[in-house]
């Protein structure tokens, strides 16, 4: 690009002189082209390699893992592995596979989301279109706390969901995700709601409708792409979740990152790497599926949602 | 409060108030009230059981002479200087590739960035994978002829955290290159145009125009960088549980290994307020410069 357009620059420098005018033409096979698209494609397989290396072993038989090479491509291709690692793998003394860590992550994930999105939406309008003295106060000291490690507040909250009686529960982990789901998605809602037009809020005030009437009737359904980068982002983030899976739950509720930890890192039995890696693609499909179909929207999601780690 | 007077004040704006109790729940007793909580028991030789019996900085002391706490911190600090030079560097020189007007940007931007969407455990158990020893890269090279090849990260005490690092790079690097495109996309097209009447050649305009031009993205992409290294655990747990030995351990894994199975939860509060007092040093002088000076909320 710089060479073309340094050339088109010069050319409309001198653009009262006549002659031939316009970018010059562009050749595909520049060395820059080269270089540019060659060190683009080296890193696209650098970045893909590991996914290819999963997908090939989880469809290899033992022998044949141990016998050949991880890159090279499955000689005899066998489902074995997934069905093994999504129905009979173990953990400690359960061999019902990782469908039970499956159905444990749905069963957190789809509350999870749905609370920590229902309460940081009507929050963040609340900040945006109905400040109250002190609300603000709150507001900072939400998203200060957002940088806390979470270490420092793990066993403070064992101690309150013990004292309610929901530890080791699943209802106490959507409480731990939405709570800390809320720094972020406030930050989200509130920021989107007050670029929203004030007018509209006004007109709604002056045509009689309250705060509940506004947030349903005019908030909501104007804000949706805003509500598909939550999803997005607590879908992946609480799906992906490992620490409060492991500290909040017990091992018959463990998440699906959980089970897989504990299926692949187990010391007893001969390793099963073909199941393992199919374990591993089976764990990481949701998000990644999520990735590939939301696009862009995954984007405007995580640089949202970066601070969250 | 003029309560008595004026009872119509609390009520006022009651909607917005009731909206707002989760938040104000979790910021006042869940973060405010948690993280005093666990500060104040540090202090104390709580062991299974939280006890107030204060011992003073005692389990201070006995964290900076144990020696597992100590590997942490080196590990910690070694992880994070490669995590933030690499993936900047990484980071900039792909959005810097992809912003040269590119055909496949999107093609190309999708696979740098769909590692992010992975846990940390299916990116760890990857890299365990690909850096085994026996079966993984050491192996294929191995087989190629090169027989006193030696690639195993993971099993080499004195490397193991580098190759915890390679499985962090590898999945987070695609998100900073995301933030420095948007921020390389904030600069004015005219700046480049006035760069090259000048015949500046193209990597000095970017080392001495642009960058210093993207400042504020480069300190956001900072902090939230160094914020996920201080909580860097389930990485760890996938790839090595800390091993060999106790030769990656990092201080999140600390925290929790002594909270949940050392019972000794004295040590795990000490250590988790150490963590704590690492992310103030980090973020204090940021929202200083950031913030300093004006009040804003």
């Amino acid at each position: 690009m710089a060479d073309v357009s340094v050339a088109a620059e010069a050319a409309a420098i001198r653009s009262a002189a006549s002659g031939p005018s316009g970018p010059k033409p562009r050749h595909a096979l520049s060395r820059r082209n080269i270089f540019l698209y060659g060190t683009l494609l080296v890193v696209a397989l650098y970045y893909l390699l590991p996914l290819y290396v999963m997908v090939v072993t989880s469809l290899k038989g033992m022998p044949e893992i141990r016998l050949g090479n991880i890159f090279s491509p499955p000689l005899e291709i066998t489902f074995e592995p997934w069905v093994k690692a999504w129905s009979q793998a173990c953990t400690g003394l359960n061999c019902d596979g990782l469908s039970r860590g499956f159905w444990n992550s749905v069963r957190i994930t789809v509350p999870s989301v749905l609370l920590s999105i229902a309460i940081a939406s009507v929050n963040g309008y609340a900040l945006a279109n109905w400040r109250f003295k002190g609300a603000d106060t709150f507001f900072v000291i939400l998203i200060v706390g957002a940088f806390i490690p979470y270490q420092v507040m793990i066993y403070p909250i064992v101690i309150i969901l013990r004292e309610i009686g929901i530890y080791g529960t699943l209802t106490g982990l959507v409480i731990v995700h939405s709570i800390f789901g809320m720094p972020i998605l406030t930050l989200l809602f509130r920021n989107y709601f007050t670029s929203m037009p004030e007018e509209l809020f006004r007109a709604a005030r002056v045509d009689g409708a309250g705060f509940w009437g506004i947030y349903l009737r005019i908030m909501l359904p104007m804000s949706l792409p805003i509500f598909v980068v939550a999803i997005i982002l607590q879908v992946t983030g609480i799906w992906n979740d490992f620490l409060f899976g492991v500290v909040y739950t017990r091992p018959d509720t463990y998440p699906m990152t959980v089970q897989l930890n504990n299926i692949v890192n187990s010391v007893q039995g001969v390793k099963e790497y073909n199941v393992n890696m199919a374990a591993t693609i089976l764990t990481g499909l949701v998000p990644l599926i999520v990735y590939f179909v939301s696009g862009k929207l995954f984007v405007r999601g995580i640089a949202a949602g970066a601070v969250k780690g | 409060m003029s309560n008595s007077e004026r009872p119509n004040q609390l009520f006022r704006n009651l909607n917005a108030k009731v909206a707002s109790i989760p938040m104000i729940l979790t910021a006042l007793v869940v973060f405010v009230g948690g993280t005093a909580w666990t500060v104040l028991y540090s202090f104390t030789n709580s062991k299974l059981l939280p006890r107030l019996n204060f011992v003073g900085l005692d389990q201070y002391y006995r964290l900076w002479a144990t020696p597992r706490w100590l590997v942490s911190i080196e590990n910690l600090l070694i992880y994070g200087v490669i995590a933030l030079v690499f993936s900047l560097v990484i980071g900039f020189v792909l959005a810097a590739l992809l912003d040269q007007k590119i055909r496949f940007e999107d093609t190309f931007r999708t696979i740098f960035l769909y590692p992010f969407a992975l846990s940390f455990i299916v990116t760890g158990l990857v890299w365990q994978w690909l850096l085994n020893p026996d079966f993984g890269i050491q192996r294929v090279v191995r087989d190629l002829g090169w027989t006193s090849f030696s690639f195993d990260p993971l099993y080499n005490s004195s490397i193991v955290i580098y190759g915890i690092s390679i499985a962090a790079l590898w999945q987070g690097t695609g998100l900073i290159m995301c933030l420095m495109l948007a921020g390389l996309r904030g600069i004015d097209e005219d700046i480049w145009k006035a760069a090259r009447v000048d015949g500046i050649p193209m990597w000095k305009t970017y080392l001495f125009i642009v960058i210093p031009m993207m400042r504020p993205v480069f300190i956001t992409t900072l902090v939230i960088i160094a914020a996920g290294i201080v909580k860097v655990y389930d990485l760890v747990v996938a790839q090595t549980s800390g091993g060999p030995g106790i030769a990656s351990e990092v201080p999140a894994k600390y925290v929790y290994d002594y909270m949940f199975f050392a019972q000794n939860l004295g040590q795990g509060f000490a250590a988790s307020t150490m963590m704590l007092l690492s992310v103030v040093i980090v973020i204090v002088p940021w929202a200083y410069l950031e913030f300093g000076g004006k009040k804003r909320g």
